[in-house]
C-alpha cells in the first residue's frame, strides 16, 4: 500500500526556492528587463483583417515623429536568410510553411504583425505606431468553427506518415457500440482558450557583430530558440546566444520561437542598436498561440453492470491555414481504460487564424474533459457511482500498446482521493445535495499523461571551498526546476544546499530540453543524478591516490557521502572532505559533465503518470453562479523530489483547470474575423476569490523503470482531467450536464 | 466571478470606507491629466504646429518625488506612465507589467502609502509623493515579513506577479482588510496570479496578520 503525504507533515523537508529571495525582492531579472545603453524601443503594428493582402503602408508621419528610427514591414525588412526572396507572382503560403515575418503582403490572420516601428523611447514608438496607415485588401475569411465543421479533414501531415499516431484508429469492433446494453454518445466543445501568462511576452536582441546575435527572450527552450535563430538567419549555431534566466509563466506559449522574435531581431539588425519588444496584453491573444477549438463526439457502450464494450471518440481541432497543429485529443482513449472495441478519429480545420500550440495538457486536457464527463453520463445511466465505475473498467495493463506499465498506482489515487475528500457523503442522485440555499455538487474525474524523457547533460564543478555548481540548458518557467536540481546534487553529494548553485536558462550550458511536456525533472533530474554520480566516482579516484586515505579497493557503489564529505563505507569512518581532495591533489576545481538519455526500457513498458480530481461546488440555484468551494488532487507521478514545490504546481494545475472550466473563452467576432476578448476584464481567469484551499497529495513512489530517479513529471498531470471533474459536480449539484466549456451562468439558467 | 474592472481599485486608496471619495479623487486625476495633455502648446514652451507633433515630441516635464526613500528630481515625458518611470527609466525593473491596463495588479506599488496601479498612473501626477515599490518594501538586508511568508509558503511560482501580490498583501493587512481567509480573497482579488498560487498567498498573508508582526 502506497504512503500518502500531505504538506506540511512531508516524509523529507522541502528546501525553499532557491531562487525566492530574488523573485519577493524584485531583483529576478526576466526577459525585458536587462539594461542597455542605447536600447532602442520596438512597437508592433497587426492586421486589422483576418485575411486579404496589403495594399500599401504610408508609414511618412511615423518616419518623421520624433524619436523613431525605423518602420519596418515587409517593403523594407532586411529579410531573414531563411525565407529566401519573394517568388513572383507572389503566392499564400501552403499548408506547412511556419509563418514568415515581413516577408510579403499577404494577410493570413487578424492580428498578423504587418510593421514595426522602432523609436528611442517607448512613448516615441507608441504614439508613432498611432500614425502609421495600412491600407488593405480584404477578402472572405472562414473564422467560424462550428459554421464550418463539415470542411474538417485528416491533416495533409497525418496522409503522408502512415505510422501517425493521429490515423484512424480501430480496436477489436468498434460496431459493438451500436449493439451495447447501455449507450450514451454526447458532443462536447472547448472554446479556444489562451495561456496568458502574467508576463507577456518580450525579447531584447541584440547583434553583437555582423554574424553574432544575443537575445533575451522570453522561450521555453533556450536551445531550441538558439538552433530555430541560427536556422533563420543562418548563422553558426555558437554565434546565437539565447538568454532565458528567468520566465514569467509560459504553459506552453514559449515552446516555439514566434514571428514577433524574428521581428525583434531584424529590427535590431535594421537600426544597428539593441532593441526591446514587450508584446501588449491584446497581442498575446494572436502572437503565441492557444488552446485550440476542438469539438469532440464520444460514445460509451457497457452491459448493465457498467463494463465497457465500446468506446468511439472523434476530435476536430482548429488550425490555421499555414500550419497543422496536431494534438492528443483523442490518444487518451485508447490507453485509459479497459476495453476491447475502440475507435478514434481526428480531423483538423483550416481557418483564417494564427496557429494554435500546446498548451498545459495539451489535447489531454482537452480529450480528458470529453472523456471523464462522458464516463460520468454513463455513471448516471447505468445508476453507478462514478468512481465505482472507473474501478470497474481499472486497465491493469496498458490496452493499447499491450505492454506493462512501468507503474501504475491509479487505484491508490482513488482510495487517497476519496478518503480525504469524504466521497462516500455523495448521494448518487444529482441535484439533492443542499447547503444555505446552495446546489452541492461532487464530483471527479481521472487524470493521465504520458511519461516524457529526452537525452540530456549537465556539467558539475566541484570548487575549492567545497562548494558546487551545477548546470544545464535547461528552463524555469515557473515550477521551480532549481530548486529541485539542487536538492537532487545536494542528496547525491551530501552537500548542504547553499553551497550549490544551479544555472539555468542559458543556451552557453550543456545540452537540456525545453521545458515542456512535463519531461524536466525526468530528463535534466537525471542527468544531474548522473553528473552527481559521476562527480562522486572522480572524487573517490582521487581520494583512492591519496596515500592512507583509506579508500584503497573500495568499490564506488559502497561510498557514502555526507557533509562535504566522502566515506568508504555507510559505517562510522572519518572520511574525507572534499576540500581535502582537492588541497591534496593541488587542484582549483573537479569538472564532469554527464549524459543521460533514455533506452530500451521504452519498448518493453508503456509509461504514463495517472491521477484524479475530487472538486466540491457550490451552485447557486437563482443566478447560476458556480463556486468550486473544495478540491482534492491527488497523483502518482513517482518519487516526489520537493513537497512544496510539487504541491504548488499541482495546486497550479487545478487552478487552471478550474479557469478553463468556468471561466476561459477567447471569443471572436467572426464578421471581422477578431478576437472581442483582448484583456483579463474579457478573458477571465481565476482570481483570489475564485479558488479555494486545494489539498494535494501524492502517492510518491519511484517508478523503477522510467529513469535513475524514479520521477515523472507533475506539470500537464496536474491540469488534466480537471475541468471534467468541475463539469461533474455541476452536473451533480444541478442535474444539467454542460458539454460546451466554459460553464458560465447563462447555461445553467 | 469578481469583475476584475473595478475602478475603485485603480485609484489611489486611502482606506476601504473611502472608495467614492477615491473614485472621485481618481477621476479628478484623471481629468487634470487629460487637460494637461490638451493644454495650447504654450504650456510646454513648445513650438509644434500641430497637436500629433505636441504628442510626438512632448516636452519633458521636470518632476520631483521620492521613491524609496531617496529623493529624486527627474524630467519626463509627460506621457511616460508611473510604471514606466520606475521600469525603464529609473531602472526599477521589480515593479511588473502584466496588461498596463490596470487589471492584472503586477504594477502596484504604494504611493503616500497606498497601493496604487502604476500603470494607470502618469508620472508627472506624482509630483511630491513618495512612491515605494518593491525593491524599497524591505530594509536593507533583511527581508519584509511579509516577503519571509511568501517564501515560506511558497506564495509563487513564475514569480512575475509576486512583487505586486506583495506590495498588495502589505496594504491589505494595513487596511485591515486580512481578518480571514475570505476577506484576504476579497481584498487581493486585483492581483491576478497564472501560475496559481493563490492559496499559498492567502497562507502567507493570514501568516503574517496573525503573527502581529509590524508590516
Amino acid at each position: 500500500m502506497a504512503n500518502a503525504h500531505q504538506n506540511p507533515a512531508e516524509p523529507h523537508p522541502s528546501l525553499d526556492r532557491v531562487d525566492g529571495r530574488l523573485k519577493v525582492t524584485g531583483a529576478a531579472t526576466y526577459s525585458a528587463e536587462y539594461p542597455f545603453e542605447n536600447l532602442a524601443h520596438a512597437v508592433l503594428i497587426t492586421s486589422t483583417i483576418a485575411k486579404g493582402r496589403i495594399r500599401t503602408i504610408d508609414a511618412k508621419a511615423a518616419e518623421t515623429a520624433p524619436g523613431v528610427l525605423a518602420v519596418l514591414s515587409h517593403m523594407n525588412s532586411p529579410g531573414v536568410p531563411a525565407y529566401g526572396s519573394v517568388k513572383l507572382p507572389a503566392e499564400r503560403a501552403p499548408v506547412g510553411t511556419a509563418f514568415r515575418v515581413f516577408y510579403d503582403e499577404f494577410i493570413y490572420f487578424s492580428g498578423q504583425p504587418v510593421a514595426m516601428v522602432v523609436a528611442n523611447t517607448p512613448e516615441q514608438a507608441r504614439h508613432a505606431a498611432s500614425l502609421v496607415h495600412v491600407d488593405y485588401e480584404s477578402e472572405k475569411h472562414q473564422t467560424d468553427f462550428e459554421a464550418n465543421l463539415s470542411k474538417a479533414a485528416v491533416a495533409t501531415s497525418v496522409q503522408r506518415n502512415k505510422t501517425s499516431p493521429f490515423q484512424d484508429y480501430d480496436r477489436g469492433n468498434p460496431d459493438a457500440i451500436y449493439t451495447a446494453e447501455v449507450k450514451i454518445e454526447a458532443t462536447y466543445t472547448i472554446p479556444t482558450q489562451h495561456h496568458q501568462p502574467l508576463e507577456p511576452h518580450a525579447i531584447i536582441a541584440v547583434w553583437e557583430a555582423d554574424d553574432k546575435l544575443t537575445v533575451y527572450d522570453k522561450n521555453q527552450g533556450v536551445k531550441s530558440a538558439q538552433g530555430n535563430l541560427a536556422q533563420a538567419f543562418k548563422l553558426p549555431r555558437e554565434n546565437v546566444k539565447v538568454n532565458s534566466k528567468f520566465i514569467g509563466g509560459a504553459f506552453g506559449s514559449g515552446i516555439r520561437v514566434w514571428p514577433h522574435t524574428v521581428a525583434a531581431v531584424l529590427a535590431a539588425q535594421k537600426v544597428n542598436r539593441p532593441v526591446k519588444l514587450v508584446l501588449g496584453r491584446e497581442l498575446m491573444f494572436t502572437s503565441v498561440g492557444y488552446r485550440p477549438f476542438t469539438v469532440q463526439k464520444i460514445a460509451i457502450g457497457a452491459t448493465k453492470d457498467g463494463q465497457f464494450t465500446a468506446i468511439t471518440h472523434e476530435g476536430t481541432g482548429q488550425t490555421s491555414t499555414y500550419e497543422e497543429h496536431l494534438e492528443r485529443t483523442i490518444l487518451a482513449t485508447r490507453a485509459m481504460y479497459v476495453c476491447p472495441n475502440v475507435s478514434t478519429r481526428y480531423r483538423l480545420l483550416n481557418l483564417d487564424v494564427n496557429t494554435p500550440t500546446w498548451m498545459r495538457g495539451p489535447g489531454d486536457a482537452t480529450g480528458m474533459f470529453a472523456l471523464e464527463s462522458a464516463l460520468d453520463e454513463l455513471a448516471f445511466a447505468l445508476s453507478i457511482d462514478p468512481l465505482e465505475l472507473r474501478l470497474r473498467n481499472h486497465a491493469d495493463s496498458d490496452p493499447e500498446r499491450h505492454l506493462p506499465w512501468s507503474a501504475k498506482s491509479l487505484k491508490d489515487c482513488y482510495r487517497i482521493g476519496a478518503e480525504q475528500f469524504g466521497w462516500k457523503n455523495r448521494i448518487l442522485e444529482p441535484q439533492t445535495m443542499k447547503a444555505d440555499g446552495m446546489l452541492v455538487g461532487y464530483g471527479m474525474a481521472s487524470s493521465l499523461y504520458g511519461f516524457h524523457r529526452h537525452p540530456s547533460k549537465a556539467k558539475a564543478v566541484l570548487l575549492a571551498d567545497g562548494s558546487v555548481v551545477v548546470q544545464s540548458a535547461t528552463m524555469d518557467i515557473g515550477p521551480g526546476t532549481g530548486t529541485a536540481m539542487t536538492q537532487i546534487a545536494a542528496t547525491m553529494l551530501g552537500v548542504n544546499p547553499k553551497k550549490i548553485r544551479f544555472d539555468l536558462g542559458d543556451s552557453g550550458l550543456p545540452d537540456a530540453p525545453g521545458q515542456n511536456g512535463s519531461s524536466t525533472i525526468p530528463s535534466v533530474g537525471s542527468a544531474v543524478h548522473a553528473v552527481c554520480k559521476a562527480l562522486k566516482i572522480k572524487l573517490l579516484t582521487l581520494a583512492v591516490a591519496i596515500p592512507g586515505s583509506g579508500f584503497a579497493d573500495v568499490r564506488p557503489e559502497d561510498v557514502t557521502v555526507k557533509n562535504g564529505r566522502l566515506f568508504p563505507s555507510a559505517d562510522s569512518s572519518p572520511g574525507i572532505a572534499y576540500t581535502d581532495i582537492l588541497k591534496h591533489h593541488k587542484l582549483t576545481q573537479v569538472e564532469v559533465t554527464e549524459e543521460s538519455k533514455p533506452g530500451a526500457e521504452r519498448d518493453q513498458y508503456s509509461m504514463y503518470s495517472f491521477g484524479c480530481h475530487f472538486v466540491e461546488v457550490h451552485v447557486s440555484p437563482v443566478t447560476g453562479e458556480v463556486r468550486v468551494k473544495r478540491v482534492v488532487t491527488c497523483a502518482d507521478v513517482g518519487k516526489i523530489i520537493n513537497y512544496k514545490t510539487a504541491r504548488s504546481q499541482s495546486i497550479g494545475g487545478v487552478v487552471g483547470g478550474i479557469g478553463m472550466a468556468l471561466m476561459e473563452e477567447s471569443a471572436m467576432d467572426h464578421r471581422y474575423g477578431r478576437y472581442v476578448t483582448t484583456d483579463f476584464a474579457s478573458y477571465h481567469i481565476p482570481v483570489h476569490a475564485d479558488i479555494p484551499q486545494i489539498d494535494v497529495f501524492f502517492v510518491d513512489q519511484p517508478d523503477p523503470y522510467v529513469n535513475p530517479i524514479g520521477s515523472k513529471g507533475l506539470g500537464e498531470i496536474a491540469i488534466v482531467g480537471v475541468a471534467a471533474a468541475v463539469a461533474n459536480a455541476v452536473f451533480h449539484a444541478t442535474g444539467k450536464r454542460i458539454r460546451q466549456l466554459p460553464i458560465t451562468p447563462d447555461k445553467l439558467l | 466571478m469578481k469583475d476584475k474592472n473595478e475602478i475603485d481599485a485603480t485609484g489611489p486608496r486611502r482606506d476601504g470606507d473611502h472608495h467614492q471619495e477615491d473614485r472621485r479623487l481618481f477621476l479628478k486625476q484623471s481629468l487634470a491629466m487629460t487637460g494637461l495633455t490638451l493644454t495650447p502648446f504654450s504650456f510646454f514652451n513648445a513650438e509644434p504646429d500641430s497637436y500629433s507633433v505636441l504628442a510626438g515630441n512632448a516636452d519633458r516635464v521636470d518632476l520631483s518625488l521620492t521613491i524609496n526613500g531617496v529623493k529624486r528630481r527627474l524630467s519626463v515625458d509627460p506621457r511616460t506612465t508611473l510604471l514606466d518611470l520606475v521600469r525603464e527609466q529609473l531602472g526599477l525593473t521589480g515593479t511588473k507589467k502584466g496588461c498596463d491596463l490596470g487589471q492584472c495588479g503586477a504594477c502596484t506599488v504604494h504611493v503616500d502609502g497606498q497601493r496604487v496601479l502604476s500603470c494607470l498612473s502618469f508620472a508627472v501626477m506624482q509630483q511630491g509623493r513618495k512612491i515605494t515599490t518593491i525593491e524599497g518594501l524591505s530594509n536593507g538586508a533583511s527581508l519584509h515579513p511579509m516577503q519571509e511568508a511568501f517564501i515560506k509558503h511558497d506564495g509563487f511560482q513564475c514569480g512575475y506577479c509576486t512583487p505586486g501580490q506583495l506590495m498588495s498583501a502589505v496594504s491589505c493587512i494595513r487596511e485591515g482588510h486580512a481578518n480571514s481567509e475570505a476577506e484576504i480573497r476579497e481584498y487581493m482579488s486585483g492581483n491576478l496570479c497564472r501560475c496559481g498560487a493563490y492559496p499559498n498567498i492567502v497562507k502567507a498573508i493570514l501568516a503574517v496578520k496573525t503573527s502581529g508582526q509590524s508590516v
